[in-house]
């Protein structure tokens, strides 16, 4: 024997530390500069939302009959509407309906569609194709008008709002997690996470839903703003918040009828809009970008 | 495919049914009827005016008289326009939302797909940045903050546009169609750019250049055909999206089609017209998905495949 | 493989031929309706004029509608015995052209035309109101006027079923063109009924080719059906589009009908109807947004007009409820209403602050009322009343349909009785089914309510209150005022003492304040000045067949 056989210690580099999903995710996200300004937006307005009890100039409802409608100045940053109402406390408590209607609805939705989607891609056989025929059934039918009826028929309840808004939204939601459950169901590490005797129900815990976390934050964060539409199309038509209450689509369509008289009234609460659709827009396609493993970093 | 189609227009028949039943039940249940009106009205009045629409029936009766009439396509008189029927007042408006559905279709087909396949030459350059700026503008701009903005622009400052209702000429018809089809216009640009992203990268699209094929033609004719198949399996939900945008959008521009009819019914408690309208549109959505989702599938064979392999599963 | 080859030619088209294309499209669309001259140009020049009127019409059969756009059309489409002057409200002929009233004030003798006619160009006759008349008191008509017809004799036991012979109600036709109306009472305003939808003439042949007599819903006013008297004739009726109507050449006076059409708009958004007359594309508007009075006063003040109008906004109290039975409290509450306020910078349209129920000038009828504005005097009563600086008084919700004016009062209102009173109430708002079941059904607490006269006296705005009034709906019940209205007023001997009774009567209904009166109405129209013979007042009433359209040597610039 030569002694080139012999065994030589290897010598290891240093193993890389490996990046898990998540660290890879926020690592390109943090490369995405639209999706971190939508995320520092998101999470301004957030902040502002909670606090605004505390920091708001004035109050809700203080009204100031003589000085009606007024340009933005000194003392009403954004000026005041017909009633003399400061724009920017109006816009601030319009932010915290118009957010919670937005994140309620969509957890309603997330929930619920989660929930059947897992179910549904999990057992797979008959009970998924019953679950999703019933999917498609729904998808197809117009809710828009169910969710007037709805409105018309059991008057206009901020919580039968989320509910409805809720229940339009949650099918895509199950299509996705049940198309991403079904795939991992057939993945190798989940056969031998059952050739090792762990339970179903472990395997969905630790190893299932991790997985399906990425597509349904990406389409959670996408859903909010079509949620946040939804509420102001229904507002426009008379159905979704009601006043007192005040919403930013409440406040638009305001706007929009004296919009040539007091533009102020369209433009700050359009932009309030706008700023937070977009912000959440960005954020989402940002995580989409940053979840997707076939531009991972490594 | 033939038993595909079979298959799904029997699924319709218990979806419409359900449809009925469900919006009669709520529609029945809702406070505030018909014959409410601000002059106190005479109960002698209101037992001839129930008699007359049958209202005084009990519930169940109205309920089977209502099938067997939808079944022969009559959806009834309608409560609110003494004389007129339910079918005559969908017949007025159809024609004015389908032809409005039809151009912001257009529209956002032509604008979308266009901006989307030029986005997706150049991923992340100008060329991509300004077309997805302006579909996320697109997107972030609901109807009745766009189609306000776009009257007072065009309509009362440059009056090159009329500022409401559906006139004969086709300049008339312009800016409802676009504050309509404005919002589609933006999800199909992305849908689009997004599609043809991901079939350009694949084997084939490089094997193509390789062989030294020209640009245009590699898109044209290899990379469209597949980079557009979630356009198109966007068109069922598209429809739909539309059918409820056109509420707003006739609201706004004063235009006579069945998006406005229905709100009002709602509101004046109109039971035929709301019922007529419901099982109209349903039927309408249905049958649009299923074209659409024949048509995806004659685009892809892949689905095809997978299709048949589940049949036979 | 053909079809694949064929899909995918269609997709052929490179990008950029596609965005010239379309371009193109785009361009010809805009420059194929830059031109053309706008609706009101060639109105002015065609005499047609371009009406925007409220909503579409629910129907045209005078005994079914209801709403203030359809008696507008029927205006024009139909006529009845006696008109009005536009402009003093006089009762002037209308197919009757001259009338007797006997002493007693009880018989009315009308001498109808010989040369009145229907638009088909039979002739119109006394019989022909025998059998209207008949007709709007069927009960299976629903007609939600018959009320109107109750100053005549047996006509309210006719249609509340105790009479079942029409021949005993007091309307006959004596011979062709001589008809006889007797009435209960003597009834000062009768002549002004007259000119109601609901006393006009109706043409039997065309109602009994539909249906029968008395069936609602029948399609005798549709397009190409409809037979009337009136100085137009309906030409066309497209839904939720417009209703056009033109000249009637067998209208007795048509000579001196100067329109040649014209055309009513169902502009629902008052936005938008704003907008369609600033872009030359109506002559009328229904409404003016609050919004764009001041810049109209400001520019364009000639195509404003701003008029009083016999109608009048109010709360009601249910009366049946613990708190608001005490009056105490419901004269606390109303005193501490500031209307100049509410008038001058919630509505901003000139509406006159009231005191009273009944506007004033009705008829010469100015109601006296010790009601003002006074807080301090307010929390004094409200003190008395148990609720010492408004502790102890339950929350209650102010009641209004769904409307941004109704809204704003409310808040107002809510924010003065906070000042004032300290005391707390929530705004409850419904869409308009649901609230007037709510306010028929006794379901509220404070609603909010307006009546519009439907003639021009104190009497219309005071029989409400009566105690089995359908429209009183407040609980609020007085024998004394029930005797004045019923009993004193009718057989009052003249206008003078008619004036007193009501004086008392209204006096009487403000000192227990079951009502809580806020404002009077204004009409406000943006009116083109190519307009002409068109006085307001205070029915809003317009004469089609007085009206012409002169541009003069304004031509409106498109857009301003």
């Amino acid at each position: 024997m030569n002694n080139q056989f012999e065994e030589k210690p290897i010598e290891l580099a240093e193993a890389e530390p490996g990046a898990s999903l998540w660290q890879d995710a926020w690592l390109k996200l943090r490369g995405n500069s639209l999706a971190l300004a939508g995320l520092f937006i998101l999470l301004l307005l957030c902040t502002v939302s909670i606090l605004t009890p505390w920091i708001a100039p004035y109050g809700y409802e203080e009204q100031n009959l003589l000085l009606g409608a007024s340009a933005p100045s000194a003392s009403h940053w954004l000026g005041t509407d017909v009633f003399g109402r400061d724009m920017l406390t109006r816009i601030m408590y319009g932010g915290r309906v118009s957010l919670t209607v937005g994140f309620i609805a969509t957890a309603v939705a997330l929930v619920i569609g989660v929930l059947w989607g897992a179910i549904a891609g999990f057992i797979g056989g008959r009970v998924d194709a019953v679950m999703m025929r019933l999917v498609d059934i729904l998808y197809a039918l117009p809710f828009m008008i169910f969710i007037v009826l709805l409105m018309v028929v059991f008057g206009r309840n901020i919580y039968l709002l989320f509910f409805a808004i809720g229940a339009v939204e949650w099918l895509t939601m199950a299509r996705i997690v049940r198309g991403q459950v079904m795939s991992l169901r057939k993945q190798e590490f989940v056969e031998a996470a059952y050739s090792l005797g762990l339970t179903r129900w472990t395997i969905i815990r630790h190893h299932i839903i991790p997985n399906t976390l990425g597509p349904v934050i990406v389409y959670t964060t996408l859903t909010i703003p079509s949620v946040m539409l939804l509420e102001a199309f229904l507002s426009f038509l008379g159905l979704g918040i009601q006043p007192p209450q005040s919403s930013w689509g409440l406040l638009i369509n305001y706007g929009v009828e004296t919009m040539e008289e007091y533009p102020w009234l369209l433009i700050y609460p359009g932009l309030a809009l706008s700023l937070t659709l977009f912000a959440l827009n960005f954020l989402g396609d940002g995580l989409r970008d940053a979840l997707d493993p076939r531009t991972a970093l490594d | 495919m033939f038993r595909l189609a079979l298959g799904r227009l029997l699924q319709a028949i218990p979806v419409l049914l359900a449809v009925i039943t469900v919006t009669f039940l709520l529609v029945h249940s809702a406070p505030g009827g018909p014959f409410s009106a601000d002059k106190a009205v005479p109960p002698e009045v209101i037992k001839a005016l129930e008699a007359q629409y049958q209202l005084d029936q009990p519930l169940w009766n109205q309920y089977i008289d209502y099938l067997g009439d939808v079944l022969r396509w009559d959806f009834g008189p309608s409560y609110k326009y003494s004389g007129r029927s339910v079918n005559e007042l969908i017949a007025a408006g159809l024609p004015i939302t389908a032809e409005l559905g039809l151009y912001a279709m257009l529209i956002a087909l032509v604008i979308g797909v266009s901006a989307g396949v030029i986005a997706s030459l150049r991923p992340n350059s100008p060329l991509d940045y300004l077309p997805m700026s302006g579909a996320m503008i697109g997107i972030c701009m609901p109807s009745f903050l766009l189609g306000p903005l776009l009257v007072l622009i065009f309509g009362i400052y440059l009056d090159w546009l009329p500022v409401s209702g559906w006139g004969d000429n086709p300049g008339d018809k312009l800016l409802p169609s676009f504050t309509l089809g404005a919002a589609y216009a933006a999800y199909i640009a992305r849908l689009s750019r997004g599609g043809m992203l991901e079939v350009l990268s694949q084997d084939y699209i490089r094997t193509a250049r390789a062989k030294g094929l020209s640009e245009w033609r590699i898109v044209g004719k290899h990379a469209l055909r597949g980079g557009l198949i979630p356009v198109v399996a966007f068109l069922g939900p598209a429809f739909a999206g539309l059918l409820g945008g056109s509420f707003v959008v006739e609201t706004i521009f004063q235009i006579p089609g069945l998006g406005r009819f229905y709100v009002q019914a709602a509101f004046n408690r109109d039971y035929t017209m709301i019922l007529g309208m419901t099982v109209f549109f349903a039927t309408l959505i249905i049958v649009f998905n299923l074209l659409s989702d024949m048509l995806a599938l004659w685009l892809d064979p892949k689905l095809r495949h997978e299709l048949a392999r589940g049949n036979n599963e | 493989m053909q079809r694949t080859e064929s899909l995918v030619a269609l997709h052929c088209l490179p990008p950029k031929i596609a965005v010239r294309i379309c371009l193109g499209i785009l361009l010809t669309s805009l420059i194929a309706c830059v031109d053309g001259e706008n609706r009101v140009n060639t109105g002015n020049r065609d005499g047609i004029l371009h009406w925007g009127n409220a909503s579409e019409p629910q129907t045209l059969d005078p005994h079914i509608a209801t709403g203030v756009p359809e008696s507008k059309i029927m205006l024009a489409l139909m006529e009845g015995l006696v008109l009005k002057d536009t402009k003093t409200l006089e009762p002037i002929p209308g197919v009757a052209h001259s009338w007797d009233v006997s002493e007693d004030g009880r018989v009315y003798t009308f001498y109808l035309r010989e040369n009145a006619r229907w638009s088909n160009g039979d002739k119109l006759t006394a019989e022909d109101f025998v059998w209207s008349w008949w007709r709007a008191l069927q009960p299976a008509i629903g007609n939600l006027y018959a009320y109107m017809f109750f100053p005549i004799k047996n006509a309210k036991a006719y249609y509340e079923g105790e009479l079942k012979d029409f021949k005993q109600v007091g309307v006959h036709a004596l011979d062709n063109y001589t008809l006889k109306v007797t009435l209960e009472n003597p009834t000062p305003y009768f002549l002004q009924l007259l000119d109601h939808a609901s006393l006009f003439p109706v043409h039997r042949g065309t109602i009994e080719k539909f249906g029968d007599a008395d069936e609602r819903g029948t399609r005798w006013t549709f397009e190409g059906n409809m037979v009337g008297n009136g100085a137009f004739q309906l030409n066309e009726w497209r839904i939720n589009r417009h209703v056009s109507v033109s000249r009637n050449p067998h209208y007795w006076d048509a000579k001196n009908v100067k329109l040649n059409g014209v055309v009513f708009y169902p502009t629902e958004n008052i936005t938008t109807e704003e907008r369609m007359y600033r872009s030359g594309q109506l002559h009328y508007t229904f409404e003016v947004p609050v919004d764009k009075v001041q810049s109209y006063r400001e520019r364009n003040a000639e195509d404003l007009q701003i008029y009083p109008y016999l109608g009048s906004y109010f709360y009601r109290f249910n009366t049946r409820l613990p708190h608001f039975s005490d009056k105490r409290v419901r004269r606390a509450l109303a005193m501490a209403v500031d209307r100049e306020k509410i008038s001058e910078h919630v509505l901003k349209a000139g509406q006159v602050p009231s005191y009273a129920i009944t506007p004033p000038d009705t008829m010469g009828y100015f109601p006296e009322s010790d009601l003002r504005f006074d807080p301090e005097q307010a929390r004094k009563l409200l003190a008395e009343a148990g609720y010492p600086d408004g502790a102890g008084f339950p929350p209650s919700d102010i009641l209004y349909n769904t409307s941004e004016e109704h809204r704003k009062v409310a808040v107002a209102i809510q924010q003065m009785w906070k000042q004032y009173l300290n005391i707390d109430v929530n705004l409850l708002n419904q869409e308009w089914k649901v609230y007037l079941d709510s306010a028929s059904n006794g379901d509220f607490e404070i609603a909010r309510a307006s009546w519009i006269g439907d003639y021009v006296d104190p009497n219309n705005f005071l029989d409400m209150w009566l105690c089995n009034g359908g429209n009183n709906r407040t609980g609020w019940c007085n024998e004394e005022y029930d005797r004045l209205i019923l009993e004193e007023a009718p057989t009052a001997s003249n206008h003078a003492e008619r004036i007193a009774i009501f004086t008392r009567a209204e006096k009487m209904l403000l000192a227990d304040m079951p009502v809580l009166p806020i404002y009077i109405y204004t009409s406000k129209h943006l009116i083109h000045p190519a307009i002409k013979n068109f006085p307001q007042n205070i029915l809003n009433q317009p004469s089609f067949k007085d009206i012409y359209l002169d541009p003069g040597d304004q031509q409106m610039e498109g857009g301003h």
